[in-house]
């Protein structure tokens, strides 16, 4: 489905069916979020945190469950972040 | 019974005056799948959910109150200072009407909160598979917020309680392994 | 109104919001884990870091909770402002 290279990403995408009679523009493609808690299972013991201060600014004290959103519509918006 | 603690969760900043992002986030507020449905959805199944998962529902209810309290203080901040006009250039005017600029258990349409927007069913793998989708449906909802909004304080904000979801969603999937009895077990049919 | 509060108010509640947050991420862990010692210990750490923090924050901008003393001997401040959506 997603045949860009294959490097892991938690949003997907697909390409909605496009009809000669639709009347908007085609968005192109379509996205959304598969988010960590979809992969993790049961959380095992011991996995790496964040330091607090980290942890509060992210969400999560948690790398693993750790998924920065940006609007994937935006241009630009949508890869990778620190 | 609860203490109160006067402080919010996480700071709340917000850059512009815009009430339009204001009714946006009435949506997590009085919406079917806000943060008061989520704080009453969990707080009224902890009664009848087996003993071993009580203390989550009890403890993600509690902190579903503080993200009550952090969208409040953005839909405060975002229309505090802002006139009848800007309001109604907000798509605010209905609301102005009936509250002026006093918060309200509506969605971002305007449709006051109802019980009916949860579910209590009394069977706990039923009662905690719909808490797993509240959370999966409140995190889509903050996705569309934050591709509305163009407030890089307010996103901040938003992405964290995003990111509160996310952990909700994995904590509550645990909780069904719990009662399956089984996350150390080989399954042997 | 309310007067505007020293940078070091937001800076000292943001303390004391990371060691709470670690603490809540630690209970929810815990309430599926309930045997993670490691977790346990962890857990009560950031507990006792946060009542630190929260004693030492509260002598000088008033009570954050009930049961906490009141710093004036003569003026009750839990119900001054600024509540937390006010700051």
């Amino acid at each position: 489905m997603n045949s860009q290279m294959q490097i892991f990403s938690h949003v997907k995408s697909y390409v909605p069916p496009r009809s000669p009679f639709d009347p908007c523009p085609p968005i192109g493609t379509k996205y959304y979020s598969t988010p960590p808690n979809l992969y993790l299972g049961f959380q095992p013991p011991g996995l790496p945190q964040f330091s607090p201060a980290d942890a509060l600014r992210k969400g999560t004290l948690w790398k693993v469950l750790y998924d920065y959103y940006d609007n994937p519509y935006r241009k630009g918006a949508g890869k990778t972040h620190g | 019974m609860w203490i109160y603690e006067k402080k919010l969760q996480y700071p709340v900043k917000v850059s512009t005056c815009n009430p339009t992002l204001a009714k946006y986030l009435m949506e997590q507020y009085g919406g079917a799948d806000g943060e008061l449905a989520a704080a009453l959805r969990y707080m009224n199944q902890r009664y009848t959910i087996p003993d071993k998962v009580i203390g989550l529902l009890n403890d993600i209810a509690t902190e579903e109150f503080a993200h009550l309290e952090m969208i409040a203080t953005m839909i405060y901040k975002l229309t505090k200072d802002a006139t009848p006009q800007q309001l109604r250039d907000a798509g605010l005017a209905e609301h102005y009407v009936s509250h002026d600029s006093a918060l309200f258990y509506n969605n971002a349409a305007g449709v006051p909160f109802t019980a009916a927007y949860i579910q209590a069913k009394g069977d706990p793998i039923a009662d905690l598979y719909e808490d797993i989708a509240a959370e999966e449906k409140a995190r889509a909802t903050y996705q569309w917020i934050i591709d509305l909004s163009d407030d890089p304080d307010l996103n901040d904000s938003l992405r964290f309680l995003r990111e509160r979801e996310v952990v909700h969603s994995q904590r509550f999937r645990e909780a069904v392994e719990m009662l399956k009895e089984d996350q150390n077990r080989k399954k042997v049919f | 109104m309310v007067k505007p509060l020293p940078k070091e108010y937001y800076t000292r509640l943001e303390e004391i919001q990371a060691a709470d947050f670690v603490a809540l991420e630690l209970v929810l862990y815990l309430n599926t884990h309930p045997t993670d010692r490691q977790a346990i210990e962890q857990h009560n750490q950031f507990a006792r870091h946060s009542r630190q923090l929260k004693q030492a924050f509260e002598v000088q901008f008033g009570p954050l909770q009930h049961g906490s003393p009141n710093p004036s001997q003569t003026v009750w401040t839990w119900g001054e402002s600024p509540w937390p959506w006010q700051v």
